[in-house]
């Protein structure tokens, strides 16, 4: 199954969408933060990165842009969790080289429906 | 596929009353045109709008995406920063954190003090306000791509296939963001019958100026089935601007605007307006909620930076594991070297102790939590109140990250409040009052915290008017706690605001309040293994001083030999230990023996005899005595032999057996054998017992 | 031990009847229910508790767990026996209040196991008023012996536990 990287500073949050992946089978990495995401990211080569905007330190947005410069990340699709679902936002993500967004509130079928979008 | 996401509830309500405490901080920290702390509480509000969706606490996300917004505007400048608007976050805050009781708990936060905070969040936030409701309030992500809605399938109802056709023509970048056609196609496949025509004009003719990462190629694909539109937009959102897209009908489909599904409810369910605001949706929300009810510590978080230190030390534990099973193989197989293995062993078993110890700490260590998750909640206590009593107040706070067990710090809040309440409605006088008595008109209120031996010693000061030892005497007089005859030393009068009498005296006096709840503190600090003293200076204020053990479930003991049985006292207990001189020890009634310690007589316990397990023995003249203190009481133990000290685990007798007087417990000491812990105020009950009954 | 109990339990040629583990006391056998009994462990000096009674011998520590440790023969009165090598502790789970509770019987050997229908149990005889015989289950004769089958939940129970009253009148008896 896929490798998948999730990174969210809310614990709850990150525990809620590891235990989906995992139960559909997936190999799940947490980051706690952009910083701590960055660097599991770096040896992991992961296939799918779901990451949360809102952040301290590094946002999910300087994450996606930063992963996008590493050659492991050129094209892995990266997913942004956010609560905004006006267009700019959106933008913002896709400006920073997001392949897509999932918009909280949202449940496991939604999560699992976006990922297997995405992942062969 | 359906998932229990229940579990996970607690710790989102962890989080956000953790996050919510520090909205409460920032705010009460928040200076006008404050862009960075505006964006921490922004922040805090997100996560708890987020989460609260996710879980299903309707109620909590709408109402946090009005604060929301309002946070959102001024830490755009489109909102001003006033004390006004700050109170009212801060009255937000509270109905927040009702509610996320109330989700915790099962019971029902306040509603109407909700819609009031609501109502006055709006009205800020003006008619003005376009963006108001719209994702808070949507109970799932649907299809419903920018506002296009559900559409009619293509195609008529006679049953002739219909389909659509699709040009899609990525723009160059489409795969940089990680999107890749060939997926999206897949998904498409899911939704009926694909045909796919590839175009690859826009290739360019020679490989110079060709990019690898870029796209170039076009796709008409034909979808037959009954998909919805929205359907496939959906699969083309994420790269709606990235791409040329039409969507149109197979031209083999009739006229299609006859031909809605009938039983195809809005897919993306219901609208926003349809969501009833508050009351309903929590009502159905309640029992998923009622069946993962935690108690108030059945979880807590842990630092990242302990678990990982634990797991370096299991490594280290197994590395020594290893290294010793290594040593007794090499025993067997060669018994001629043993002497020399019997050093490896010797430094193999320093090892192991050495980890086993680093080991306990580490685990104790995980209880351990700042005492500022406590201290936290006084920047407000302190806003509130002295706005309240036109007091004015600075709070000052040391030592927060003195860690302390969770335990105690979740039992510790209660008393802390009292107390911190006290100085500043009895303590801290009024402004003109303060003034007038030469002082700063700005009282000052000072929590800290801070460690010293095993304990957490927390000391409230205030420079307030100080307390009236006469006053308190009288009262204690009159109460009944000590005989008109009796005259103790000011320090000692002090104390009496602690009994339970003084609490229940009338509130006229200056010293009122400041004894009503006083003996509950005591009782709760108490309860906790601790004590608590207070000390004052009329004019000039009043010290209370908390101290506390570290942990509940271990202590820092002496151990101590008395009749062949070792026992073991809490070291804080203990006040001094020496060796008796003949002309101190004295003979109450020729049998109750006292011990003169400088102008004090101390009863002295002969502990064998006390607990029935031997006759009692006649006072040598010279013997080893310890004594310790409980209680303002302090009894004389009489031992044959003061052994090490060192930190035991506690263990209840009650568990197999029940409350034994006398003892707090008992302990497993190194050589497996049970050693019980003396309860020194027990024993100080049991021998004044003693005395009554043989004076 | 007493997985292998519940196993012949469900044996149906033993159904209706429950296993006993029995007991030597000054000659006699006593039986307690198989199930409740957790482990029999060599005799160890417990750590004394202070104002108990003399029965309760203290407590000892069974892998971090601090259990008391009674002596049967105090316990009903009889001459005490030193304790040697052969003394052994039964381990039991008492329960009572809704709470299970670990304690350590001291007993002069360990007997049998006997299987014992409930129809082959007859009534305690009346011993008299002065000692509390509602800990007695009832008596049983295998293979011409008695043996006496106690309930140990009401003969550890709270009255134990509590204080030393009603056998302590029945010593004297």
């Amino acid at each position: 199954m896929a490798k998948v990287l999730v990174v969210d500073d809310s614990s709850s949050m990150r525990q809620m969408v590891s235990f989906a992946l995992k139960q559909a089978g997936h190999d799940v990495t947490e980051g706690r933060d952009g910083n701590d995401g960055l660097s599991k990211a770096q040896g992991l080569k992961a296939d799918l990165v779901i990451t949360d905007v809102n952040m301290p330190g590094k946002d999910g947005l300087e994450l996606t842009r930063e992963l996008r410069k590493l050659p492991d990340y050129k094209f892995t699709p990266i997913l942004v969790l956010t609560t905004e679902a006006g267009p700019e936002k959106k933008q913002e993500g896709k400006a920073a080289g997001a392949t897509g967004w999932l918009v909280k509130p949202f449940d496991p079928e939604k999560l699992m429906s976006t990922v297997n979008k995405v992942l062969r | 596929m359906s998932m229990d996401m229940s579990q996970f509830t607690e710790a989102f309500l962890e989080e956000s009353f953790e996050g919510l405490e520090h909205m409460e901080t920032e705010l009460l920290a928040l200076n006008a045109g404050d862009e960075e702390t505006l964006h921490t509480i922004f922040r805090a509000a997100h996560s708890i709008k987020g989460g609260a969706g996710t879980f299903g606490f309707s109620a909590i996300s709408e109402f946090t995406h009005g604060m929301e917004t309002l946070l959102d505007r001024m830490r755009n400048g489109q909102q001003e920063t006033t004390p006004e608007i700050v109170n009212l976050l801060l009255r937000a805050v509270d109905v927040l954190r009702g509610q996320l009781q109330a989700a915790r708990d099962g019971g029902e936060a306040d509603p109407a003090e909700a819609a009031e905070v609501r109502a006055l969040i709006e009205a800020t936030l003006g008619d003005a306000a376009p963006d108001a409701t719209p994702d808070a309030l949507a109970p799932t992500v649907g299809g419903n791509v920018d506002g296009s809605g559900p559409e009619n399938g293509p195609g008529d109802s006679d049953g002739t296939p219909r389909g659509w056709r699709i040009h899609f023509r990525p723009h160059a970048d489409l795969l940089r963001t990680g999107n890749d056609p060939l997926r999206m196609f897949e998904v498409l496949e899911e939704l009926g019958e694909l045909t796919v025509h590839c175009d690859a004009e826009g290739l360019p003719a020679t490989l110079e100026g060709y990019d690898p990462e870029a796209s170039y190629l076009a796709w008409t694909l034909e979808l037959r089935g009954d998909a919805d539109r929205a359907d496939i937009e959906e699969v083309f959102e994420w790269v709606e601007d990235e791409c040329d897209l039409t969507i149109e009908p197979l031209e083999t489909a009739g006229d299609s605007t006859g031909a809605h599904p009938p039983a195809d409810p809005a897919p993306d369910g219901s609208g926003p307006e349809s969501t009833p605001p508050g009351g309903e949706d929590s009502a159905a929300g309640a029992p998923a909620r009622a069946a993962s009810k935690p108690t108030e510590s059945s979880s807590m978080r842990v630092n990242a930076a302990k678990i990982d230190a634990l797991i370096d030390m299991v490594g280290e534990l197994v590395i020594t594991q290893s290294m010793l099973t290594d040593i007794s193989e090499q025993m067997e197989e060669d018994p001629s070297r043993v002497e020399q293995q019997i050093e490896r062993l010797r430094s193999g078993l320093a090892e192991l102790e050495r980890n086993t110890r680093e080991l306990q700490e580490s685990v104790m260590g995980i209880r351990m939590v700042p005492i500022a998750q406590v201290f936290n909640r006084f920047p407000r206590l302190v806003h509130d109140l002295s706005g309240q009593l036109g007091k004015q107040i600075d709070l000052q706070m040391e030592g927060e990250l003195t860690e302390i067990d969770k335990t105690v710090l979740e039992h510790l809040g209660d008393p802390l409040v009292h107390l911190v309440r006290n100085a500043i409605d009895h303590g801290i006088e009024m402004p003109d009052e303060r003034s007038a008595a030469g002082k700063d008109p700005t009282g000052r209120v000072t929590l800290e915290a801070y460690h010293r031996g095993g304990n957490v010693v927390i000391e409230i000061r205030d420079d307030g008017r100080g307390m009236n030892s006469d006053r308190i005497l009288e009262k204690a007089r009159a109460a009944g706690l000590l005989r008109p005859d009796q005259n103790p030393e000011p320090h000692e009068i002090l104390q009496y605001i602690f009994e339970p009498g003084l609490s229940t005296a009338d509130q006229v006096s200056d010293l009122s309040g400041r004894g009503v709840g006083m003996d509950v503190v005591k009782k709760n600090i108490r309860g906790l293994g601790g004590n608590i003293e207070l000390h004052s200076e009329p004019g000039r204020g009043s010290r209370v001083t908390i101290r506390l053990p570290l942990t509940l479930s271990i202590m820092d003991g002496q151990l101590l030999k008395i009749h062949d049985e070792t026992f073991v006292i809490p070291l804080i207990a203990i006040v001094e230990s020496l060796q008796t001189e003949p002309e101190n020890v004295k003979q109450a009634f020729g049998k109750l023996p006292l011990y003169r310690l400088r102008d004090e007589y101390i009863p002295v316990v002969d502990l064998a005899a006390l607990f029935g397990q031997a006759e009692p023995s006649p006072m040598p003249d010279r013997a080893l005595l310890v004594v310790a203190e409980a209680d303002n009481q302090r009894v004389a133990l009489r031992v044959d032999d003061l052994l090490g000290q060192q930190q035991v685990v506690i263990k209840t007798l009650e568990t197999n057996f029940r409350r034994v007087p006398g003892t707090a417990g008992a302990t497993i000491l190194g050589d497996g054998q049970v050693a019980l812990i003396l309860d020194v105020a027990g024993i100080a009950r049991m021998t004044s017992g003693r005395d009554t009954r043989a004076a | 031990m007493a997985n292998d109990a519940t196993q012949s339990i469900q044996d149906p040629a033993t159904a209706g009847e429950d296993q006993y583990l029995t007991f030597i006391l000054a000659d006699e056998e006593y039986g307690v229910d198989i199930l409740r009994v957790q482990e029999i462990k060599g005799w160890e000096r417990p750590t004394p508790l202070p104002n108990t009674p003399d029965y309760i011998r203290g407590v000892i520590n069974v892998r971090g767990m601090i259990v008391p440790i009674i002596d049967m023969r105090l316990r009903f009165g009889m001459e005490p026996l030193e304790y040697g090598p052969t003394t052994v502790v039964i381990m039991l789970r008492v329960i009572s209040e809704d709470r299970e509770r670990v304690m350590g019987i001291v007993v002069d050997a360990v007997s049998e196991v006997y299987s014992i229908g409930d129809d082959n149990l007859q009534p305690a005889p009346d011993f008299g008023t002065r000692i509390g015989i509602d800990f007695v289950r009832g008596l049983a004769t295998v293979e011409e012996k008695m043996i006496l089958v106690l309930d140990i939940d009401t003969l550890l129970g709270p009255g134990l536990i509590a204080s030393e009253d009603a056998i302590q009148e029945g010593q004297s008896a």
